[in-house]
């Protein structure tokens, strides 16, 4: 009696509430496609875009989930990082993949740094991780508002004063990427069908795919997973339960870090006090989007997320422009979009993890029935 | 076999309180290399304790230590963790399964020992970046499972298996680890089938013969005096008896550990089912339970009789209530008292009025950091809102604490459950025990049929004819219909008016519980089943 097994018709059903999150958006855009005009040669343009864009920052939330520590809201923390890196790299005059190699070695170390107190924290906080590392979150944005704000130019030699406030001290509210703008997605670029093709960028996320699939074979990888299912097994087994789990969070910060200078690379300019709270929100969204859990994403729902979330914000303005006749729509719908899919996604998690507990656990093999093999 | 030189193990003047309660006194022993040890006493003699002791657990820790010494290979030991005696070659299979249900067999044998494949990356960033060596995962934990001759495929998900294989899964994994020298065995054989149980038994001799000194802890007596060289009979945390298991006779030994004479049977009783209303009517009831599958059974369950559901083990008398609860993809239809209850929908049979004690207690029964009498009434608060107060017409309810202590109260008496009081946590008390709340919590739903699968597992001896005197007091008095499966069939003798047998996922007969076993083994062995009844 250990499992629960289903009719076909629950299966159905199961699958669609499973589901549910990426269905409802992928009828969202296409109803949307016709009403906004576009044709299908942009639209694969811009999720093209968007994918090489934003992939990379996505995966870096796969690690900690296969931890059990569910979805990583201190990814902020690897952006901040990501953006000092590059403030230094501008002001240290370096271009193109040499100032972007730059902006990564300088952000790792302040990544592990900032993950492992995280990780410390988070082990405080067992079975409270997002909340706690949402918050921490906010904690470090002060932190980081204090050294960018007052300490740089001041404490922090800055010498380029085009990066900084007219008062004499501070980062500009943006600054300038010129110097690396695209560097990475020119490099290479091939045209396929009219749409032009980041093939270095892509690469790149293709290689992290890569070492994500070949991480989960791996010892700690193996000791990530047992630890996510149940830490007192785990630990009982010999497995450094607290260990692993900090360690995920700093691989997770650190390549949020990397994605970080990718995703401003293809933008181009950095919002000094803006850019990384933002990419937390729309990056978790994102993946929700693309059908993972809480307990549960796969590199399938990386990219389905990142296509299927974008495609949605390309054609909103337009579309909302002919149905309602105001293209401000679509800015909003971005913001409140993002919201509402963590917050009904945590709450349909909630409430099936409720119900399977209320069950007295009889469902517990249900949802592994259809992940197979990909489960973390 | 047994060596007669040093012993491999020594406990010298063990004793052990939790808080005041003294559950060791004073208990010393030998256990010599090849030797098979056995170990039996009633429900919370102290037995586990014993071997947690033995195994530097967590808990003895926590709960302020032992007193008295350890000798293992006769140097003194004191272990602070159970990865020191891991380290010493001691390995156990506890009471409670810690396995992890979405790694496979191989995944768990093997966890946290895993082969790995050397990499060049681990040179840089350590070696828990080596990945792990797939193949020879499955070779070393095949080579563990080969040793306790069962077929189970490594690479199954754990959480997808039947309770018996997920035993052999945790007994391979102590096998797996070569240092083994001591293996402590708790109850493994109470989730077993007769079959499987046999399997392990020839699997634990043939360890023994290795030269592995096994500490064997069991309520099935006759394995004890079949496998082990010495019993050692514990009663109240102490050791009252130290035998040669070749002389013992179950009875002695029982008469040991409980201290008296135990009476075994509750009376017959004459039933005349036939005149009584059909309660709950089975038909053409087929169940998609691995290993336990159910083709075509059609059954009617008269009002107020006990029906007993026997057969061998896999022949699926196990997926018959677990498919009419629906816990196992079910069809075919079930109805009771007259209405139809949609099938594969486990609220819809609780909400008619029947309730189910599962055979897996160990994963769904109990909220173990939870008191006692608040794992009692849990059930009955949510399915049909008993020890509720009520106010403003139901919109506020109150949980009613008092009714809820006092019916805890009376299960701990009548079912003699052995804790400090109904406030303990379910988590301390010893398995037996444990069971007996199960039962009691099935109790408290007041169900008006109530189906118990193999209700005195892990039950010791004197206490199981007290349980199943029990089931029967609780038909009598509050009239509720019974379905008991059990794989022992004179424990459906006892109690059970009539006794189907199930056989290749058929009733192949129904017959009085008086009629003489023989006639029960030969419709157990029937190959072709027939699905009608046969006249009484
Ligand atoms: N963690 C604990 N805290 C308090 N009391 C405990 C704890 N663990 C066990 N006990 C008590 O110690 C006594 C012995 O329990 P133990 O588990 O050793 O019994 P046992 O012989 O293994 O019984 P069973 O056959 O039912 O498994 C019981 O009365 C139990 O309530
Ligand atoms: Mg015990």
């Amino acid at each position: 009696m250990s499992k629960l097994r289903e009719t076909r018709g629950q299966k159905i059903i199961g699958a669609l509430e499973k589901n549910a999150v990426p269905i409802l958006f992928g009828i969202i855009c296409l109803i949307g496609i016709p009403f906004s005009g576009y044709s299908l040669g942009y639209l694969g343009q811009e999720i093209i875009v968007r994918i090489s864009r934003n992939s990379f920052l996505i995966i870096a939330l796969l690690v900690p989930i296969m931890a059990g520590m569910g979805l990583n809201f201190g990814m902020t923390l690897g952006a901040m990082a990501g953006q000092i890196g590059l403030i230094f790299m501008v002001d240290w005059g370096i271009v193109g993949i040499p100032g972007m190699i730059l902006a990564m070695i300088i952000s790792t170390p302040i990544s592990a740094f900032l993950g492992w107190m995280c990780g410390k924290i988070l082990n405080m906080a067992k079975g409270r991780e997002m909340v706690t590392s949402y918050i921490i979150g906010f904690f470090i944005n002060g932190v980081y508002q204090l050294i960018v704000l007052y300490g740089m130019g001041s404490v922090i030699p800055i010498k380029n004063t085009s990066l900084v406030l007219p008062r004499g001290y501070g980062i500009r509210n943006t600054v300038n990427l010129i110097t690396i703008r695209k560097a990475l997605d020119n490099l290479l670029a091939i045209r396929f069908l009219g749409i032009s093709i980041p093939f270095a960028t892509l690469l790149i996320i293709a290689l992290l795919c890569i070492f994500i699939v070949w991480f989960r074979r791996t010892k700690l990888g193996q000791d990530m997973r047992a630890v996510g299912q149940d830490m007192e097994v785990a630990r009982a087994a010999g497995i450094r339960v607290e260990h692993t789990r900090i360690v995920s969070v700093v691989i997770s910060t650190i390549l949020a870090g990397y994605g970080m200078i990718l995703y401003l690379q293809n933008m181009g300019t950095l919002n000094t006090y803006n850019s990384h709270m933002q990419i937390g929100m729309f990056s978790i969204a994102a993946l929700l989007v693309g059908g993972a859990s809480v307990a549960r994403a796969s590199i399938g729902n990386v990219f389905l997320g990142v296509s299927l979330f974008h495609l949605m914000f390309v054609v909103s303005p337009p579309a909302g422009k002919r149905i309602i006749g105001d293209a401000q729509l679509g800015e909003y719908f971005r913001v409140f979009v993002s919201y509402g899919v963590i917050t009904i996604a945590l709450v349909l998690y909630e409430i099936r993890k409720r119900r399977k507990a209320a069950r007295g656990g009889l469902l517990l093999a249900q949802d592994q029935v259809d992940s197979g093999e990909v489960d973390a | 076999m047994v060596d007669t030189s040093a012993p491999l193990l020594e406990m010298r003047n063990i004793s052990k309180d939790f808080f005041g309660n003294q559950v060791l006194t004073d208990v010393s022993f030998s256990l010599h290399k090849g030797e098979i040890l056995g170990l039996v006493g009633e429900n919370g003699a102290g037995k586990s304790t014993l071997m947690n002791i033995l195994f530097g657990m967590d808990v003895i820790q926590l709960t302020g230590g032992y007193e008295g010494e350890m000798l293992v290979d006769g140097k003194i030991v004191d272990y602070t963790s159970s990865f020191d005696a891991i380290a010493d070659g001691i390995g156990m299979v506890h009471q409670e399964f810690s396995l992890l249900p979405d790694f496979t067999v191989a995944e768990n044998i093997l966890l946290n020992r895993e082969p790995e494949k050397y990499s060049f990356i681990s040179e840089v960033f350590g070696e828990r970046l080596n990945s792990l060596d797939r193949n020879s995962m499955n070779e070393k934990s095949k080579k563990a499972i080969g040793k306790l001759g069962v077929a189970i495929n490594s690479s199954m998900l754990v959480g997808r298996m039947p309770v018996g294989h997920k035993q052999f899964t945790e007994i391979a994994r102590e096998l797996s680890k070569e240092s083994t020298r001591i293996l402590v065995l708790d109850e493994p054989t109470a989730v077993l089938t007769e079959q499987e149980a046999s399997i392990l038994l020839s699997a634990v001799r043939s360890l023994a013969n290795e030269g592995i000194a096994i500490i064997f802890i069991s309520h099935r007596l006759q394995e004890i005096i079949d496998v082990c060289d010495t019993v050692l009979i514990m009663r109240d945390g102490k050791i009252v008896k130290n035998e040669k298991a070749q002389d013992l006779t179950i009875a002695q030994i029982a008469r040991w550990m409980v201290g008296r004479e135990v009476t075994h049977h509750a009376d017959r009783r004459s039933f005349d089912y036939e005149h009584s209303s059909v309660m709950l009517s089975i038909k053409n009831l087929w169940v998609d339970m691995p290993g336990e599958t159910v083709r075509n059974v059609s059954l009617d369950v008269h009002k107020g009789e006990i029906i007993g559901i026997g057969g061998l083990a896999g022949q699926g008398k196990l997926g018959i209530p677990n498919g009419a609860m629906g816990l196992f993809t079910a069809g075919g239809s079930i109805t009771f008292e007259g209405k139809e209850i949609a099938l594969n929908e486990p609220r819809r049979f609780l909400d008619a009025g029947m309730a189910f004690v599962s055979e897996d207690r160990r994963g769904v029964g109990l909220l173990l950091d939870e008191s006692l009498d608040w794992n009692i009434s849990f059930a009955a608060m949510q399915v049909n809102d008993k020890f509720l107060k009520k106010y403003l017409n139901g919109m506020l309810m109150w949980r009613d604490e008092k009714q809820i202590q006092a019916v805890a109260q009376q299960y701990i008496d009548a079912l003699e459950i052995k804790c400090t009081s109904y406030r303990q946590k379910a988590k301390e008390l010893s398995g037996g025990n444990q069971q007996k709340i199960c039962l009691a919590k099935a109790f408290a739903l007041t169900p008006k049929l109530l189906f118990v699968s193999e209700p005195t597992r892990g039950i010791d001896i004197g206490a199981k004819s007290l349980v199943l005197q029990a089931l029967r007091d609780y038909n009598e008095k509050s009239g509720t219909t019974i379905v008991m499966i059990s794989s022992e069939l004179e424990e459906l003798r006892a109690i059970c008016d009539r006794i189907a047998i199930v056989t290749d996922g058929r009733i192949s007969g129904i017959l009085p519980a008086e009629t003489p076993s023989e006639d029960f083994g030969l419709l157990m062995v029937s190959k072709r089943g027939n699905t009608e009844e046969k006249p009484a």
